[in-house]
């Protein structure tokens, strides 16, 4: 019986054809292995393989950006886990949440991390676009990038407000009825706003009716907010942060010239 | 230095193409050319030490990333996520709350009529907040924190996001109980609050009972305020003097005017001016007890 040789049997894992076809390069520490670790592996590759020394700093940018993404990142996989025991149904939705919250496992956890997430995301947000506008880094080449943002804001809002019907308790709705209560008020397309005589809107067809699918907030509501806030915005947020970061590895962060 | 090059005879075969008629239509002429090498020439970094992206940057990404899962881990142990009685739309609380996010827009509804605090309103912070890099000319403070060399842009930001937006939504999350009532947290919330409503017009106050003569007068302020606030921003800009921190446009004011051009100076001083006028109106409010300047059938503001 041959002794156990760890480095031997280790060597003949990374030497082996499938360990070399996932890991095509070494961890040694060299300037050539560091570049790689980036541009070879699709996730970094987000970042260029170098970056201004001011850039890394945190007193520079906060980490903003970089946090509002992560906690995106957050509510995706706890969302993911809140859609396996949730029906969007007037009929079950508040017993779902219920049922979540007392039966599955880490169900209220869950449910935990993903309102706060987003919560956070807001605050997050914000703090980011206060953070972009103090270091001025709106200013050319990045302007069509800060409006990006802005949508990515609003986006962040939209989601955030689609979320908040979907427990169907009492918080929920209201909160949603004051929020979608503007669009009644729209001038000209809503029927509460001024001048909606002129396209002759009325409450089962009008701005708000368009939101809530109908004349009241109902069951037709929550679907639609259901599939607004689980399908639809995130896919338009992802689309425009993958604009929104890649404008970012084109110019460079802004820095002091 | 590759790189540049192949830019360089990008840019020469754009401009060959702008002068055969190809984008010369979109592009005003060297704009095109200024666009594409934009990316190349960035800010920053001029003669600025590099580090590798791995390990430094993404070393504390991910001491941040582990730092902030940690806290949202315990935070969401302690703190569970509200869930009341199930919905009842026979039944509605007071106060209703809009999400905290959106109660500084709720706060605007006790000065502004719902089609304005809800609709226009945000309209215009939207898209004012997209406008903010083709208004904003100044050079300076591209990349770096820096008060001085922008006060001016500093402050409107700082009037709009913290004082109107931040602490709005503070007020509405806090201080404001059933009836939209003003009450101080800790404060018993009365239901039976009646505070007396003593608002009157701003026109009837100054005496005129008919709807066409009141009309005609709140627009004529209103056009009025306009006037001046535009009159105000130019003469205030056109006397900057030349130095800190207008030291972007040695010519002081006059030069910033004409770099700015009329359009760009048209908006601004429309958002600023729109801006303010929340302001007044709110100071209207709680010092005159001022409802609407404008009345018509149609709108009120
Ligand atoms: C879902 C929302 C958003 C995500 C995930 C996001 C993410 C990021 C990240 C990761 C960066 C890199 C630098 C940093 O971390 O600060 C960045 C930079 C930037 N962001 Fe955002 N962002 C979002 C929203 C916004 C908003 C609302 C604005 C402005 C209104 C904005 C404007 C910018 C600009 C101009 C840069 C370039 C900054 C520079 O070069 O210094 N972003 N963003």
């Amino acid at each position: 019986m041959a002794k156990f040789d760890w480095n031997e049997t280790k060597r003949q894992i990374t030497d082996s054809q499938a360990w070399q076809s996932i890991f095509r390069h070494g961890y040694e520490d060299t300037p050539r292995n560091r570049i790689l670790m980036v541009s070879g592996n699709v996730w970094l590759h987000l970042h260029p393989s170098k970056v201004q020394k001011h850039a890394v700093r945190l007193r520079f940018t906060w980490c903003m950006g970089g946090i509002t993404f992560l906690l995106f990142l957050v509510t995706v996989v706890t969302g993911v886990y809140l859609m396996f025991y949730y029906r969007p149904t007037a009929e079950y939705a508040y017993a779902d949440m219920k049922y979540l919250e007392f039966d599955m496992p880490f169900g209220m956890l869950m449910r935990n991390m993903h309102r706060w997430a987003a919560h956070g995301m807001v605050i997050a947000v914000w703090l980011h676009m206060f953070r972009v506008f103090m270091t001025g880094s709106y200013k050319p080449p990045r302007e069509f990038n800060w409006v990006v943002g802005v949508i990515l804001l609003v986006l962040t809002l939209l989601l955030s407000f689609t979320g908040y019907l979907l427990p169907w308790d009492q918080l929920s709705i209201w909160a949603v009825t004051v929020g979608s209560n503007m669009a009644r008020a729209t001038p000209l397309l809503g029927h509460g706003g001024p001048f909606h005589e002129v396209l002759g809107v009325n409450p089962v067809y009008d701005a708000r009716a368009f939101i809530f699918g109908g004349a009241e907030i109902g069951p037709h509501t929550l679907l639609r907010f259901y599939i607004l806030h689980c399908i639809f915005f995130p896919l338009i947020a992802g689309i425009f942060m993958a604009v929104h970061f890649w404008r970012i590895r084109r110019d460079g962060m802004s820095g002091p010239l | 230095m590759a790189s540049r090059e192949g830019n360089e005879s990008a840019v020469a075969m754009r401009a060959a193409g702008a002068a055969a008629g190809g984008a010369a239509a979109r592009t005003p002429a060297g704009g095109g050319s200024k666009r594409i090498e934009a990316p190349i020439k960035k800010t920053g970094g001029g003669g600025e030490e590099k580090l590798h992206t791995w390990p430094f940057l993404v070393r504390s990404e991910f001491l941040m990333a582990i730092l902030v899962i940690i806290v949202l881990t315990v935070w969401s142990l302690l703190l569970n996520a509200p869930l009341e009685q199930p919905s009842n739309p026979t039944r509605t609380p007071n106060p209703s709350k809009a999400p905290w996010y959106f109660l500084g827009l709720q706060e605007m509804l006790v000065f502004f009529d719902p089609w304005y605090a809800g609709v226009v309103l945000p309209s215009f912070i939207i898209v004012g907040l997209m406008l903010i890099p083709y208004l904003d000319i100044n050079p300076k403070g591209n990349g770096y924190y820096t008060f001085r060399e922008r006060m001016f842009e500093i402050l409107s930001f700082f009037i709009g996001f913290h004082i109107l937006w931040v602490s709005f939504i503070i007020i509405g999350t806090f201080f404001r109980g059933p009836g939209w009532n003003w009450f101080w947290p800790g404060q018993v919330w009365d239901p039976h609050l009646v505070e007396a409503l003593t608002n009157v017009d701003l026109p009837y106050m100054f005496g005129f009972r008919d709807y066409l003569a009141s009309a005609i007068f709140g627009l004529s302020l209103i056009v009025g305020y306009f006037v001046v606030g535009y009159a105000g921003l130019y003469y205030w800009i056109r006397s900057r003097p030349s130095g800190d921190p207008w030291s972007a446009f040695p010519g002081g004011g006059p030069e910033i005017l004409k770099k700015w051009g009329p359009v760009r100076f048209g908006i601004t001083g429309f958002l600023l001016i729109a801006m303010a006028g929340v302001f007044i109106k709110m100071a209207l409010r709680h010092a005159l007890n001022i409802k609407y300047i404008l009345v018509t059938p149609w709108i009120n503001i």
